[in-house]
């Protein structure tokens, strides 16, 4: 951006359509940025410190795409979105990848013309009640008022749910998670229902945690992961290997702190060719051969990923549950590098 | 007979008034406790605020400034007070008030790269957009303050070429390009007007700068860039946010509406057929569509519709669709004054001999405006307050960050002490506001 904001403006009816077709990889490339779409702030998972710094899960993919690509994790443009832009912001070319807790959904997939890059997080949407009302399982809680942010789809899980166990409940309608913690902690409501994820972190905010429970039933199936748009498959390889790559590293061991004596080679050939020391997985990727071992050391592998920002040791405390790797009965699994 | 007289025949000094008709205590007996409903009123009207105050006094003073977590906020309040209810955690402010007034904005943006490095030491910090501030209090003093000495207009006219360049930076050669479309398309006005007519000077003056500004001006900034390089950082867009922004875009879109509404809402009342019809066409649209909606078209309709790879600013664009609605709610202000002036005053302008515009400056424009300036700044206020609906967008406004900073482990379940804050800051804007339109009301009541 040479010119400035106004010539931008003035100029802008004359550009031509159909500037640069040319791959994603090759216009962050030239950029020397890329564009990564997050959310507008989620504990854990996105949101800016007091330097204007962006931290989480989320942004640690982002980080480490970047480093696979440029080189360099500080080189990411993060564009916030609300849950209403993101889509637009993605398809229209705004963002190069959307990393935004993003539900993987078929009509998402499919109509909406994106392609997700894999799951970087399972999540379904639970219950929390105070522990005074003595309840102990969602089937319980015929007649409650239940907290429920419109617009979502865990208003129709939640409508689904009390229907098929053929119970009641009364809807609070509520915009935001903070209006909701509000509204919860202030008895408007008995339940509060959304993603599992966003229960935990709510509830490490209260005085008195203990004081709340979360109920065992997880009602829905929320993979959450990163996307980007339908039809370019070298970016899309590109972004998809490199969240692999994350969890292979933790798989094979490999940690931001061992990474720096593997690279210098190893006995095991898949964290060789992983790291770049053997074959030529980077340049078929059409990166440099350390493209892997820079994603890595952006901010750690998965695992270093999720206990620095949402793992046991956070405020926000998530078991690995589900997103441990399969080796540990997880669902983290990753195609071999081959 | 005597001169015995039952008549008093010298006066008697006069007495002080009793006590309780005088002083406090006559005061309040006048004011607060005149009858018994006045006094239910009063007993009523104390015990609520006494009530509001008790929560309220002791949640401001009672509080934590020093602490970098919700947490310890609460370890504190705890520590001193027994208690975590009803004490807040100023904390959070302490801690993010910088990124509440200035976003993401680079305090020292010296170095053509924002993250290299700081300049501590060479400017104070966030000197441009203090700067921006301060130069904009400068210049609309004098469009404020008719006392003021007239030479302060140059600032004002300069202004809205220099507040670009020092809040986004880049060559300066870029607003002075800009400006110089203004210069152009008055020569042209003078150049066409004797050759071919006041209308053809008229539309000659509108295209000769458009065409300037879409083709020679980026290139002739580009070669004078060249020649005598001036320029300072870039920052982007992505990184203006907090007050900054709503005052950004409260300030541009409040600027640039009055002149637009103006001029539409003359053009509605314009005898020109299509004139009219644009202007009403324009007018009834942008009013009868949210603003939010207008947000949404901006954020998201035009990324499609625009080629791919074009960097239209979002920012920019937030300021051109915030302006237009709110120039079409001047339209309206406006043409309410406009309808209010009685008949007569258009015909004496037409019999003093004075033509159109003559008499729209001279006689009916100061009138109208007059009459509308308590609909002029209602809606500045709520234009002004209506840029918090950015946050919906993604932009970072203080809204925006409210949720961006509760989503900081550090200060997630935080919650009035961010909405204070941001409530005193608008409230200082919005007040200021509506005091000037009052003083200017008084100032400006000359007639009956």
């Amino acid at each position: 951006m040479k010119k400035t904001v106004i010539f931008g403006a003035l100029t802008v009816a004359g550009l031509a359509a159909g500037a640069a077709a040319a791959g994603t990889l090759d216009d962050v490339k030239a950029r020397g940025k890329l564009n990564c779409g997050v959310t507008t702030g989620l504990v854990g998972f996105a949101a800016p410190d007091a330097n204007g710094n962006w931290d989480g899960f989320d942004v640690g993919v982002c980080r480490a795409v970047a480093a696979a690509v440029l080189g360099d994790p500080t080189a990411v443009e993060f564009v916030p979105t609300t849950g209403k832009t993101r889509f637009t912001a993605l398809a229209s070319g705004e963002i190069d990848m959307l990393a935004r807790n993003t539900t993987w959904t078929f009509s998402r997939d499919v109509d909406l013309k994106f392609e997700f890059v894999g799951v970087n997080y399972y999540d379904g949407q639970g219950f929390m009640v105070p522990a005074e009302l003595g309840v102990s399982s969602a089937k319980e809680l015929d007649g409650a008022t239940v907290c429920i942010q419109t617009g979502t789809t865990t208003e129709l899980n939640l409508a689904d749910f009390f229907r098929a166990n053929n119970i009641s409940y009364e809807p609070v309608p509520i915009e935001t998670n903070a209006e909701a913690q509000q509204q919860y902690l202030a008895g408007a409501c008995d339940v509060y229902t959304t993603d599992a994820s966003g229960l935990a972190a709510t509830r490490a905010t209260f005085e008195n945690p203990s004081a709340h429970v979360l109920l065992p039933e997880i009602i829905s199936k929320e993979p959450l992961g990163p996307l980007v748009r339908h039809g370019d498959n070298n970016w899309g390889d590109v972004v998809r290997w490199t969240l692999n790559a994350l969890i292979s590293a933790e798989e094979l061991g490999v940690t931001s702190a061992n990474i720096g004596e593997m690279a210098s080679g190893t006995n095991n050939p898949e964290i060789n060719r992983l790291l770049g020391t053997e074959g030529t997985l980077g340049e078929m990727l059409g990166l440099s051969a350390d493209w892997a071992k820079n994603a890595i050391m952006a901010g750690g592998n998965y695992g270093e990923l999720f206990e620095k920002n949402i793992g046991e040791n956070t405020p926000i405390g998530l078991a690995r549950g589900l997103n441990a790797q399969w080796t540990d009965g997880g669902l983290i699994y990753s195609p071999p590098f081959r | 007979m005597s001169d015995t007289s039952f008549v008093r025949t010298e006066m008697l000094p006069e007495k002080d008034p009793p006590a309780t008709s005088v002083g406090a205590i006559g005061w309040a007996r006048a004011n607060l406790f005149d009858g018994w409903f006045n006094s239910v009123l009063t007993i009523l009207s104390l015990a609520f605020i006494w009530y509001v105050l008790a929560g309220v006094i002791p949640w401001v003073f009672q509080s934590v400034w020093n602490a970098t977590s919700l947490t310890e906020c609460r370890e504190i309040m705890s520590e001193t007070w027994g208690s975590t209810h009803g004490h807040a955690c100023w904390g959070v402010i302490n801690d993010r008030w910088l990124q509440l007034l200035y976003g993401f904005y680079p305090p020292y943006p010296v170095t053509p790269d924002v993250n290299a490095g700081d300049g501590t030491g060479m400017l104070p910090a966030y000197f441009r957009p203090n700067l921006a501030f301060v130069l904009l209090l400068v210049a609309i003093s004098p469009v404020l303050f008719t006392n003021l000495p007239r030479k302060l207009l140059i600032v004002s006219a300069a202004y809205p070429f220099l507040m670009p360049w020092l809040m986004w930076g880049g060559s300066i050669w870029g607003p002075v390009m800009v400006a110089a479309g203004f210069g152009i398309g008055f020569l042209a006005y003078r150049i066409v007007n004797p050759l071919a007519g006041s209308l053809t000077a008229i539309i000659a003056a509108i295209f000769v700068p458009i065409i300037w500004w879409l083709t020679l001006a980026g290139p002739v900034a580009g070669v004078l860039e060249g020649i005598v390089s001036i320029s300072i950082p870039e920052v982007e867009s992505r990184r203006f946010g907090g007050f900054m922004l709503s005052i950004l875009i409260g300030v541009v879109a409040i600027g640039c509406s009055l002149p637009i509404g103006i001029f539409l809402a003359l053009g509605r009342q314009s005898d020109l057929l299509i004139v009219k019809s644009l202007c009403v066409g324009f007018i009834e649209f942008i009013r009868g569509v949210p603003l939010i909606t207008l947000l949404f078209v901006a954020s998201v309709l035009l990324n499609i519709f625009l080629p791919p790879g074009t960097e239209f600013d979002i920012i920019l664009r937030v300021l051109i669709m915030v302006t237009l609605f709110a120039a079409a709610y001047m339209a309206e202000v406006i043409r309410g004054g406009l309808a209010a002036l009685p008949k007569g005053q258009y015909e004496g302008a037409d019999s003093l001999g004075l033509n159109y515009w003559q008499a729209q400056r001279l006689i009916i424009m100061p009138q109208a405006l007059k009459i509308s300036i308590p609909g002029i700044v209602s809606t500045f206020i709520g234009v002004f307050k209506d840029t918090t609906l950015v946050s919906i967008i993604g932009l970072l406004d203080p809204l925006g960050l409210s949720n961006a900073i509760r989503a900081d482990a550090a200060w997630n379940g935080i919650y009035w002490e961010l909405f204070a804050f941001i409530a005193v800051l608008f409230f200082v804007f919005c007040f200021s506001m509506s005091r000037y339109s009052m003083y200017l009301e008084r100032k400006l009541h000359t007639g009956h």
